[in-house]
């Protein structure tokens, strides 16, 4: 006979030991977090400057060059505007930012940050689609963000009722995501930025279907994420109204 | 501040439960696929009591593919899935805990139908024993299996078929150790446990192995 009643024994106690080292990290990144700071502390308060250095970068997609040699570097508390056609590449080269296109050549480093956080843990990728469930709440949908993206490790992150008070959605705290209007769901897209703080905030277009008050809204929000030290690179072909924004065209022959 | 895998497996689960469907589809499927069979085959009691565990084994199977197509496609289409790749956590262990969710939500209504479903099937007490203990070991491998077809397909409109071919034939040891598991319940030559532990060992294997698949997919086909 092939197999004894012994036979998976080991294979019993590895799971014993893997179901024992799983619960127990679990356990020590509950415990181990420190608590959210009730409000978000004022602007100065941040951690040593960072610097955004792109050079030489060229992106594939879909067996055409889409970017090629773009370079550009960003500081803290500094934002920069990609514009450009339809189809010039902005969005690919948020992605790229974000990680989640590798490069062909050229090199992406964020200097100054925590030296074991690679790029893409320190940003937040806002692209057309929301990113949120229509089946749950904003909040919930935003506590799993603040939980997933890694919230509470950080005392810059926003508690969710603040964040949504700052993109004027305090009254859709329990609302079903779904039942919201395509300019509350941005809002609410926005908000999960605040939730969990993340220096570098990559935006695709992110002010579609926005009204002007919402628009001087995050306007203002973006304005403290820089103030508080933070970046921003946004694709858009709308002014964001911000002050002292860098432009950078894309697919402009110099 | 709950744990971020914690928080990821609440909103699988508050998802499935909500939108709701895709564990009682399966349900409902298994009991179609169930009672169709002594229209076709006849209904000889004693022809559907040696045949029974392996209905019900193919049936579980099946109506365990229904669910998966979406599985990561709701998350690709509402752009959460990106989202995912930035999170502190490595993408393989997302993808075992979406699995987890996936298969409370639609594996354990299929586990908890079953011994029902076997009375029809005229079978025994033990017969009953062996299809539960089997289903309940082998379906998180079919799960974890059908996760690799359905990150394979997540770009893939109407994928669902494409899926089902991707997925079957890989869960074809997962069937065989499980049906014959079962029937060795009933009684038989085999010992219960030799295709038993084969059958534990592939699940293992499958937690091992496919999550690395799966997210291996899904970060090649986010490019």
């Amino acid at each position: 006979m092939l197999i004894t009643p012994a036979a998976p024994a080991p294979v019993l106690r590895l799971w014993r030991l893997w179901a024992a080292f799983f619960i127990d990290s679990l356990m020590t990144q509950t415990v181990a977090r420190p608590e959210m700071r009730p409000a978000p502390p004022p602007p100065g308060d941040f951690a040593a400057p960072l610097r955004l250095q792109v050079s030489g970068l060229c992106v594939m997609r879909g067996g055409r060059r889409v970017l090629e040699n773009v370079d550009f570097h960003l500081a803290s508390g500094a934002a920069l505007v990609v514009t450009g056609r339809n189809g010039v590449g902005k969005s690919t080269l948020l992605r790229a930012l974000a990680g989640l296109l590798p490069p062909e050549e050229g090199t992406i480093t964020l200097e100054g940050g925590p030296p074991d956080v690679d790029l893409p843990r320190q940003a937040h990728y806002l692209a057309h689609a929301d990113g949120m469930k229509a089946a749950l709440s904003v909040s919930e949908n935003l506590d799993f963000w603040a939980s997933y993206l890694g919230g509470g490790q950080d005392p810059r992150s926003w508690p969710t009722a603040e964040a949504l008070a700052a993109v004027g959605l305090s009254h859709a705290l329990h609302a079903p995501f779904g039942a919201l209007s395509a300019g509350q769901k941005r809002r609410a897209a926005l908000a999960r930025l605040l939730v969990a703080y993340r220096p570098l905030w990559l935006l695709d277009e992110p002010l579609t279907a926005l009204d002007r008050a919402s628009r001087e809204k995050i306007a203002g929000v973006m304005q403290a994420h820089c103030a508080q030290g933070g970046l921003i690179v946004a694709a858009t072909h709308e002014p964001l109204g911000l002050d002292g924004v860098i432009e950078l065209a894309l697919g402009v022959r110099s | 501040m709950t744990s971020p895998l914690f928080a990821l497996f609440l909103r699988e689960w508050r998802i499935a439960r909500r939108i709701g469907g895709s564990g009682a589809m399966g349900v409902v499927f298994f009991l179609t696929l169930v009672v169709i069979v002594p229209f076709a085959v006849g209904p000889d009691p004693n022809l559907l009591a040696r045949i029974g565990p392996a209905v019900l084994w193919i049936a579980a199977l099946l109506a365990s593919l229904l669910a998966f197509d979406r599985l990561f496609q709701a998350d690709a289409e509402d752009g959460s899935l990106d989202l995912l790749h930035l999170g502190d956590t490595p993408l393989e262990l997302a993808v075992l805990i979406k699995c987890a969710a996936h298969w409370m939500a639609t594996g354990l209504p299929l586990i908890v139908a079953a011994p029902f479903l076997g009375l029809m099937l005229q079978q025994e007490r033990m017969a009953l024993l062996g299809v539960v203990a089997t289903l309940l070991v082998g379906t998180p491998a079919l799960t974890l299996i059908g996760a690799i077809g359905a990150a394979a397909t997540v770009t893939v409109r109407r994928g669902g078929l494409l899926m089902a071919l991707l997925v079957l034939p890989l869960t074809i040891p997962v069937l065989i150790f499980g049906v014959s598991a079962a029937e060795a319940a009933a009684g038989g030559t085999v010992p219960f446990f030799s295709p038993f532990a084969i059958l534990c060992a592939i699940t293992l294997v499958a937690v091992a192995l496919c999550p690395f698949a799966a997210a291996a997919a899904l970060r090649h086909l986010g490019e």
